[in-house]
């Protein structure tokens, strides 16, 4: 079969893999952005600048200070999620009544600047970071050769993925966002700090994305540019699937991966915009995306 | 503008055993200026009624009690506390729960989490149990989206979550609106129960007759003016003039 496709095995199942591993930080990446366009109505562009910053968090732990991949796994998104606090109570509150643009403009701003103090401070040439010992090597599968940290990448972004599916959907403080999403002021009225919320939620979106920075810090150079090239392709993929719904954005991020590699086996000359054609056609025939509730 | 056909002076100072006492409340959207110093008071126990034409300013007192309105200025004491300055989610947890006249039912949330969205202030709320003896139909649908209900059952879920929460103080603003004849007997059962359980209510009502059959006293608003005020026992004699300020 494989030969009558004229593609090997190795070359689909590794695509494969990869898009997989891609999907994983589109789901990761969108779901954060879903979540605080949901509840602060900010498109947050300083999104993929945070993942960087996780990235360089866990680079800088391991540089200066010697502390490796697994305690950086829990202190970058720390770290992280206290700078998002700092930006959610300093600037983003004075704009949720203001139309969505000048929420965009901000975390642009703030975007060009976090990335233009790294580039300043570290270049931009990018900086290598180790796949921790535990995670090195691979399985033959006798199709495919499986590295280690790519397996891992996987099966730790699905469950970081339902992880949050569940808690914004079956947990009481999941009720509370979601509601909150609705009618903040009667939410707030029913007795519930929803300015602490929205704060939450900044922080806990921005936390994920480092999160993910981490993750990616071995696969990648560690540099200042990475999460801008990246964060194009998350907005696409949050237009795809829609604001509404949580599921809808792990299914599309994972799902837009795996046709992102498949074309690069098959038609490799449209691999870098088959995403975009993508949004185009959903754009047309259900502008709220695909698992969005229309307004 | 018309000159209100009759005008209360602002109300003595409280006395001693209202809950909740409104002097001289001015509430504002924005630029526009809604309330022009509203006085009334609600004694612990008691059911008051709002009644005026549309517009007058009902809704809009209910939301400035609750804190969600642009602008507050005068006084809102409730036992004894200042609400004026304070933000809503900190009223709330004073003892003060608010059903609104949209009913605000939630359609990412199934019946049973709208029920118990709203968190327990204190202990002595009513059960889910005694919740659902009082609006079996919540039960039933437990599990549906909020939203797919009837307006009758939604009415219901919004009066239901707001019992459980151990606040003293219920806001309901025009539960009947727009409900069948057999469900408005049902709200207003419900209503008489939870008089009986001892919660404070203060009731907003288009629906005259109905307000009648529970009420304990009117206020009558009008261009965000507290006009009239008019005891049960009076009502049948004064019922003139309440046609004359409803204009039916
Ligand atoms: N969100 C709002 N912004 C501006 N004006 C409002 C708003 N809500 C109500 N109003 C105005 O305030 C006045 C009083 O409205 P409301 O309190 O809803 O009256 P009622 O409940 O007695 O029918 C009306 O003139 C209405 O148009
Ligand atoms: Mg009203």
């Amino acid at each position: 079969m494989f030969e009558l496709l004229g593609v090997s095995p190795q070359a689909l199942f590794g695509q494969l893999l990869l898009g997989l591993i891609n999907g994983a930080f589109y789901a990761m990446l969108s779901l954060g952005l879903a979540v605080i366009f949901g509840m602060l109505n900010v498109v947050n562009f300083a999104h993929g600048a945070l993942y960087m910053t996780g990235a360089f968090v866990a680079w800088l732990l391991l540089e200066f200070l010697g502390v490796g991949y697994w305690p950086a796994l829990l202190i970058a998104p720390l770290a992280v999620a206290v700078l998002g606090i700092a930006i959610e109570r300093t600037m983003l509150r004075w704009l949720y009544k203001l139309d969505h643009l000048y929420g965009l403009l901000l975390t642009f701003g703030l975007a060009l600047i976090v990335e233009g103090l790294f580039r300043n401070e570290y270049g931009s040439s990018g900086q290598p970071y180790q796949i921790p010992e535990t995670l090195q090597g691979g399985q033959n599968l006798g199709f495919m050769f499986l590295p280690n940290y790519r397996a891992w990448v996987v099966v730790a972004s699905l469950a970081i993925c339902l992880g949050t599916w569940y808690t914004i959907e079956r947990t009481k403080l999941g009720a509370y966002l979601r509601a909150a999403t609705e009618n903040p002021a009667l939410v707030q009225a029913f007795g519930i700090n929803v300015p602490r919320l929205l704060t939450f939620t900044y922080a806990g979106g921005v936390a994920l994305a480092a999160l993910a920075g981490v993750m990616a810090a071995p696969m990648v150079n560690v540099s200042p540019q990475m999460g801008s090239s990246l964060i194009i392709i998350v907005f696409a993929v949050v237009v795809i699937g829609g604001m509404g719904s949580i599921l809808g954005s792990i299914v599309t991020g994972f799902g837009l991966g795996v046709i992102e590699g498949l074309t690069k086996v098959f038609f490799p000359e449209a691999s870098n915009t088959v995403i975009f054609v993508i949004m185009a056609i959903v754009l047309l025939i259900k502008p709220a995306g695909l698992f969005g509730r229309a307004a | 503008m018309a000159e209100p056909a009759r005008k209360m002076e602002p109300a003595p100072a409280p006395a001693g055993d209202a809950l909740l006492a409104v002097r001289d409340l001015h509430s504002w959207y924005g630029e526009s200026h809604i309330l022009h110093g509203m006085n009334f008071e609600v004694k612990k126990g008691e059911l008051v009624t709002l009644i005026g034409r549309n517009g007058a300013g009902k809704t809009t007192t209910l939301k400035s009690i609750m804190g969600i309105v642009g602008q507050r200025k005068g006084s809102i004491a409730f036992a004894g506390q200042e609400l004026v300055g304070l933000p809503s989610h900190r009223i709330a947890r004073l003892g003060l729960a608010f059903c609104p006249e949209e009913r605000g039912i939630f359609a990412s949330l199934n019946v049973a989490e709208n029920l118990l969205l709203p968190p327990m202030i204190r202990p002595g709320g009513m059960s889910v149990a005694e919740i659902h003896t009082l609006f079996p139909n919540l039960k039933e649908r437990e599990k549906s989206q909020g939203t797919k209900l009837s307006g009758g059952e939604q009415q219901m879920l919004a009066i239901g979550r707001i019992l459980r929460t151990g606040a003293e103080m219920l806001l309901l603003d025009e539960p009947t609106e727009g409900l069948a004849p057999v469900i408005i007997e049902q709200i207003g059962n419900a209503i008489r129960k939870m008089k009986e359980k001892g919660f404070t209510i203060l009731l907003v009502e288009q629906n005259f007759r109905f307000a009648a059959t529970v009420a304990d006293r009117f206020y009558v608003v009008e261009h965000g003016q507290v006009i009239d005020m008019i005891p049960r026992e009076k009502l049948e004699a004064r019922m003139g003039d309440v046609e004359n300020y409803l204009g039916v």
